[in-house]
């Protein structure tokens, strides 16, 4: 008896509880973010949520947007996948938010894709990614492959004169996709199938000693060797611990990774590092003024005078600004009159130049290589002389180079230019 | 008329022809030359670096190293003030004020502030560079050790003005192993030589060096070109040169399971770490302790934290991280002990729970601390680098004190266990709990020690674990699982199964490796070891007797 | 192997068994409830109205009900039989990743790159045809087939060594923990034609009918819970059943029930796979409505969770985990959105409270209230134990 009053008890409770509460007035924007604060995506993505609580908290010190204050409205998916497309709905949804700035992993993207293309929300994309994608209600502020992998292998081949290539990445998609790209970029320019050495390892794979072995093994047959890294998360800092405890310098077979910025290496003993690369479209150590009051700023903000900045926090800057442009040009934070007065906006990017959102989602940036230093930050070697448009599909993949995509004129993602069709994953 | 103006105009032409060719090698002969061409250093490119740096060592002059080695070191600077070159005495972050030093006379030359100085960059090819030029002044140095540095350095990027030095040192030199190594160099030298009896004794001279670059060139002589002729035209030095190529692959070979032994060997002895003290826990009290990874991650953290305590003196503060991570672990596993686990006992599936829930509290725990971030943990200079035991050879130092270190720990806790009273006292409780305590045993407080020591054994895991892996919140996550395989594969309550175990599950998986890969090496020794289990559901060294049958 | 025992002695008996369960009653009565009320309360009623249940909430009850499948399976060998298996993630996944593949190939030309029989991570890997495993799970009753087959047959496998060589207890639970993380390592290889990292998602429709649309939603919410009750019935005829005594005597003297003369493993193998196939059922009705499977699914961490709903609600009263369960991931969803930060904390705490002062969940607490009153007292405490110190010391320290 007691068993069952008491369960209808808490089958009120739950029921009264789940319930919305009374609806209060609403005279803010509201500005969603989702990114994992705890897990393990936590290190990467909480910087990324204090940065946007920083912007928005800069955007209503100068009076607000359309007049109204912006609020921000943080959730946390954990990491865990499913949870990113729950909590999606739960900003579309239930608490009706005009933006949301979000997301790290491409399973994380892939997961939430279906519920902004459903619901018609609009979502800021801040890490740099594969490509083979492009949605109406995503805007890619990340590097594309021919923003970030594309320059570094040139410049390995060209300054560096690197013959032997070892493309070393975590076993999923960014890393198979980019390695499939530079496999046959490299081919492309001539290089020997038995000078490419490609391999995968799983996520937080700790222990290198085998695998750095073989890579020194492959790079002690008298040709100039360079590792591609595309190792993610947790498995660089090991790797790079045993890299220096096995005495391969980056005179002898450097490494270029595209997951490795400041914050990963304020984890990281990086005195064995120093000379490695990492090819990034903004570093923490470049000299433009707009980029001294950003740190500055943040700072300020964080409260501590020694965190870094990085590429995500940039690509957000970048992606809020655009968006706030938007609403202002549109007069209005309706999803549809945003998405479209915003190809073609341009920002200031924190290097000193400008970043333009092209019709394709995608925004126009520079590319920088840099080298670590001792004090875990990069000293530019190389840059590109211009910004590079993103290209959502690779021109170096059989499938993709015939795509294009254009919400302008073609309004279509996915459109093959051979067979004149749009086709994929928009829903329709 | 034209008889004049033709050799007026082959003069112009002459001079015109000659000039650059005069001008791209102007004798360095005085100071002032010097600091000209330090001064183009401030706006060349990283290319033109290179060239400058090659000049600037052309003569030999040693008196240019300290220029070269300040280059490489980041302590060459351009003052702002009046554009001049300067070597910095030290460019340390904390100073504000940094002292300069002429680069000619090497004389000081006061100081400037860090605002007014900026850094002549490097790039890695002319570090490379650097190292080499460096590395030729070095030859003829003083400490025998420097010398050694400097011919492997040299022979890293052989060139035609190494190589006459090479020479002149080789008649001079007196120490025994530097002169063994410049006979190497030279030999690779022989080797181009027109006389194929030289380049015979050449091979015959490598053949018993294993590097990899003496490899690489008597292979090159084996190689065809497009038309089908080989680099080595006479018959017999190919076949020398192939039979040393053979050569040398075999004892490659023969010394690379050597190195995969050393790789299963260090992977094992990690596992052995962390599943010693869960031997304990599980094996004597059969409390089953899913904060066992927690346990170790709060070990790794004190050695982030004695580091941050004594940043200029890391080694010392990894040897004091040992018992400091083990009285720190220790003490939260007897407060876990004491608060929760006492009231589970005889209940191992509702401990498996509660200490579970005990593990994300304290992973939350430390990343409300410390943050979610990966914190960095540096190795000492005594710990890092590896032993060159031969060309084929090399092991690294750190793996090597870990497996020395688990060993160590090994012997102590067994020591503890056989040869001591609270070892006495764990053991007896373990086996017959009752009768422990009508002998009078305080079974209570034996079983908090037991549990301490287990937990303590698990900090210092995480001392040697912070190492060589991430030290943030999910460090024991990675673990958990692989230190239940080893115990329960050793055998619960057994240490030498856990030893044995350990050791063996790391070779295999090393040895599966290169074969399968590193995820398949996984799963296969997950499902080996389940199908073990399924055979001996004991372990390799199963505990016997009534009091084992009752615990499970 | 005698399967006499497993028929409940009559059907009349059957039923007065479940009259005489007043708390299960009352469970089945909400499901019902909730069965009807949700078709009524997201499209019928309005979405201005504060009754509106919104596709949000709608997917997350229908989550909380396949969870509470799970944790009826876990309580099913848990609570009653004494097999504390923390693998069964595995099998919930297994069986959603047999729904994952019938809906991938549901697809069709629709993907990202257009090809109509390979989903699109296959073009991608330049896969040139569909693997063997993959045959056939363009027809729905084929994936109905696998969904029970598969996590049936390797508990099958599993279980029979294990029984068979008496592996019991905690080496059992670690060795089910084993298995689950070999799978989770092999389904997150993309070599394995299993979609890597990223698993099955991008869903487009079941059976025809769109899956984005609510009406859809609806009819698996319905789905769902009618598959819940069924489960749950099942669960109670075999728990009531001459059988059930024979589990509750394996759970409390194993070795006095083999003495006895009972075949022992050839039961406990029995309602192991029962509760396998159970779970596969469970993970195979979650996918549609989540609309992603990823391998992430199989980590040890979320079998340990369903056992914990099991022991918060009550282990060995079906409905008491179930209702755990809907009671842990509605917490859950409620804090990882109010305060992310102390989500842990509240999880951790509550694992710990659980298991030293309600041993026998919410259920046992009529019976124990001196224990309520100190765990009452200590959830509080602990909570703003743990999180004052560590939000002070992080304040300080970091």
């Amino acid at each position: 008896m007691s068993s069952t009053l008491r369960f209808l008890t808490i089958g009120l409770l739950a029921a009264a509880l789940a319930w919305p509460g009374a609806v209060l007035a609403q005279d803010t924007i509201k500005v969603g973010v989702l990114h994992s604060l705890s897990g393990t995506m936590a290190i990467s993505e909480t910087t990324l949520k204090d940065t946007i609580l920083m912007l928005v908290d800069q955007q209503n010190k100068k009076g607000g947007l359309l007049g109204k204050k912006l609020e921000a409205v943080v959730v946390d998916p954990a990491s865990n996948w499913p949870l990113f497309a729950e909590k999606a709905r739960q900003l579309l949804e239930k608490d009706k938010v005009a933006v949301v700035f979000g997301c790290w992993t491409s399973v994380s993207r892939k997961s939430v894709l279906p519920v902004f293309e459903k619901d018609n929300g609009l979502l800021f994309y801040p890490v740099q990614y594969e490509g083979e994608e492009s949605s109406k209600n995503v805007i890619y502020t990340g590097a594309a492959p021919n923003q970030q992998a594309i320059p570094a292998v040139d410049y390995l081949m060209k300054d560096v004169a690197v013959k032997r290539w070892v493309l070393e990445g975590t076993d999923y998609v960014y890393p198979r996709t980019t390695n499939k790209i530079l496999e046959a970029y490299l081919k492309a320019k001539g290089v020997k199938a038995e000078d490419i050495s490609i391999n995968y390892t799983p996520f937080g794979y700790a222990d290198w000693q085998a695998r750095v072995a073989a890579i020194k093994k492959f790079g002690s047959a008298g040709k100039k060797t360079a590792v591609v890294s595309t190792i993610n998360g947790d498995a660089n800092v090991p790797f790079y611990k045993e890299l220096g405890n096995q005495r391969i310098s980056a005179e002898d077979i450097p490494v270029v990774a595209f997951s490795v910025g400041e914050e990963e290496l304020s984890g990281l003993d990086t005195k064995p590092l120093v000379g490695h690369l990492a090819a990034w479209n903004y570093f923490m150590s470049d000299k433009a003024p707009a980029n001294k009051v950003f740190i500055d700023q943040w700072h300020a903000y964080i409260k501590k005078p020694k965190r870094t900045t990085n590429d995500p926090m940039e690509a957000h800057y970048i992606g809020f600004n655009l968006w706030v442009k938007a609403v202002e040009k549109a007069r209005s934070t309706d999803v549809e009159k945003v998405i479209a007065a915003l190809p073609g906006l341009e920002v200031p990017n924190l290097t000193g130049g400008v970043a333009k959102l092209l019709p394709n989602h995608h925004v126009t940036k520079p590319v920088y290589i840099g080298e670590v230093r001792a004090d875990g930050q990069f000293d530019v070697v190389w840059k590109t002389s211009g910004t590079v448009p993103g290209d959502a599909w690779s021109d170096y993949l059989p499938g993709s180079k015939d795509i294009e995509a254009d919400w302008v004129t073609l309004k279509c993602g996915n459109y093959n230019t051979k067979t004149k069709m749009c086709s994929g994953q928009s829903y329709k | 008329m034209l008889g004049t103006k033709l050799q007026i105009t082959w003069l112009l032409l002459a001079v015109i022809l000659c000039a650059p060719r005069a001008l791209a090698q102007p004798p360095l002969r005085d100071v002032g030359d010097v600091r000209l061409v330090l001064d183009e250093l401030r706006e060349a490119s990283f290319v033109e670096k290179e060239r400058i740096v090659e000049r600037l060592s052309g003569r030999g002059d040693p008196s240019i190293r300290p220029v070269l080695s300040a280059l490489l070191e980041d302590r060459l600077f351009v003052r702002e003030s009046d554009r001049h070159v300067f070597i910095v005495k030290s460019a340390d972050d904390s100073l504000a004020s940094l002292e300069l030093i002429d680069p000619v006379s090497l004389a000081g030359a006061g100081s400037a502030s860090r605002d007014d100085l900026t850094k002549i960059g490097t790039n890695n090819q002319l570090r490379k560079r650097l190292r080499a030029l460096v590395a030729r002044f070095d030859l003829s140095g003083p400490d025998a050790a420097v010398r050694l540095a400097a011919v492997e350095e040299i022979l890293r990027s052989l060139d035609a003005e190494s190589l006459a030095l090479l020479r002149a040192r080789s008649a001079v030199e007196p120490n025994a192993g530097v002169r063994e190594q410049i006979e190497i160099g030279l030999g690779l030298a022989a080797l181009d030589s027109g006389d194929s009896r030289a380049r015979l004794d050449a091979i015959a001279a490598l053949t018993r060096t294993l590097r990899p670059q003496v490899r690489n060139r008597l292979a090159g002589l084996l190689e065809r070109a497009a038309d089908g002729s080989f680099a080595e035209s006479d018959e017999r030095v190919r076949q020398a040169a192939a039979q040393a190529v053979h050569a040398i692959d075999r004892w490659r070979a023969f010394y690379g399971v050597f190195e995969t032994l050393f790789f299963g060997l260090s992977v094992g002895s990690v596992l052995v770490l962390v599943a010693v003290g869960l031997a304990i826990t599980f094996g004597v009290m059969g409390v089953i302790n899913m904060a066992h990874g927690e346990l170790m991650m709060l070990g790794a953290y004190t050695t982030y934290v004695m580091q941050l305590a004594m940043p200029n003196h890391i080694g010392a503060a990894i040897l004091l991280a040992i018992p400091a991570a083990f009285l720190v672990a220790g003490m939260t596993g007897v407060i876990l002990e004491r608060t929760i686990i006492r009231f589970l006992y005889g209940r191992p599936l509702e401990t498996l729970l509660a200490t579970f829930g005990v593990s994300l509290v304290l992973q939350q725990l430390v990343r409300s601390v410390f943050s979610a971030n990966n914190r960095s943990v540096e190795t000492p200079a005594w710990m890092s680098g590896t032993l060159q035991i031969n060309g084929a050879l090399s092991i690294t130092v750190n793996r090597l004190c870990i497996i020395l270190f688990s060993l160590i720990v090994f012997a102590i806790l067994l020591i503890v266990l056989k040869r001591t009273r609270l070892g006495l006292d764990i053991r007896a409780v373990s086996q017959n709990r009752a009768m422990a305590q009508a002998m009078g045993i305080r079974t209570g407080w034996v079983d908090a020690m037991t549990f301490g020591l287990g937990s303590g054994i698990a900090g210092i895991a995480g001392v040697a674990l912070s190492q060589f892996t991430n030290v943030g919140p999910n460090l024991g996550q990675s673990y958990i699982i692989d230190s239940f395989m080893v115990v329960v594969f050793g055998g619960v309550g057994n240490l030498w199964g856990t030893l044995v175990g350990g050791l063996s599950m790391g070779v295999v998986d090393q040895l599966l490796e290169p074969y399968a890969g590193a995820v398949l090496a996984k799963i296969f020794v997950l499902v080996a070891l389940i199908v073990f289990i399924q055979r001996w559901p004991r372990g390799l060294f199963p505990q016997t007797g009534r009091a084992a049958e009752s615990q499970a | 192997m005698s399967l006499l025992k497993w028929r409940p002695t009559s059907v009349g008996a059957a039923w007065t068994m479940i009259e005489r369960d007043r708390g299960g009653s009352v469970f089945l009565a909400l499901v019902a409830a909730l069965a009807i009320a949700a078709p009524v309360l997201n499209q019928v009623v309005p979405a201005s109205s504060p009754f509106h249940l919104s596709t949000y909430s709608l997917t997350l009850v229908g989550k909380y009900m396949c969870y509470a499948m799970l944790a009826l399976a876990v309580d099913l060998i848990w609570g009653y039989a004494g097999i504390l298996s923390l693998g069964h993630a595995a099998f919930f996944a297994l069986g959603g990743y047999a729904m994952g593949m019938y809906l991938m190939r549901e697809i069709g030309p629709r993907g990202v790159y257009g090809d109509p029989i390979l989903p699109d991570f296959m073009v991608f890997l330049n896969w040139q045809k569909l693997p063997w495993f993959w045959v056939g799970f363009n027809h729905f009753w084929f994936a109905l087939i696998v969904i029970a087959a598969v996590p049936a047959a390797l508990a099958l496998v599993f279980g029979w060594f294990a029984f068979r060589s008496r592996v019991t207890g905690v080496y059992f639970s670690i060795m089910t923990q084993a298995l689950s993380y070999a799978l989770m390592l092999a389904f997150f290889r993309n070599d394995m034609g299993f979609g890597g990292n990223n698993g099955f998602t991008d869903f487009k429709d079941i059976l025809g009918f769109d899956l984005h649309e609510d009406g859809t939603r609806v009819t698996l919410v319905v789905v769902t819970a009618a598959a819940l009750a069924a489960s749950y019935l099942a669960c109670r005829a075999i728990v009531g059943s001459r059988a059930g005594r024979l589990f509750r005597a394996i759970r409390d003297a194993e070795s006095r029930a083999r003495f006895l003369g009972y075949r022992v493993e050839s039961y406990k193998l029995w309602v192991f796979v029962f509760s396998a196939v159970l779970a596969g059922i469970a993970g195979a009705l979650y996918v549609p409505q989540v609309g992603i499977i990823n391998p992430s699914e199989f980590a040890p961490i979320n079998s340990i969770e369903a056992v914990i709903w099991v022991a918060v609600g009550g282990r060995g009263t079906l409905f008491g985990a179930a209702m755990g369960a809907v009671l842990v991931n509605y917490a859950k969803t409620y804090f990882t959105g109010a305060l992310p930060e102390l989500w842990l904390y509240a999880l951790g705490a509550l694992f710990v409270l659980v298991t030293l002062f309600l041993p026998r969940g919410l259920v046992g607490l009529g019976a124990r209230r001196r224990r309520v009153v100190q765990a009452g007292v200590a959830a509080p405490v602990i909570w703003a134990l743990g999180s004052s110190v560590g939000v002070s010391l992080g304040s300080k320290l970091k």
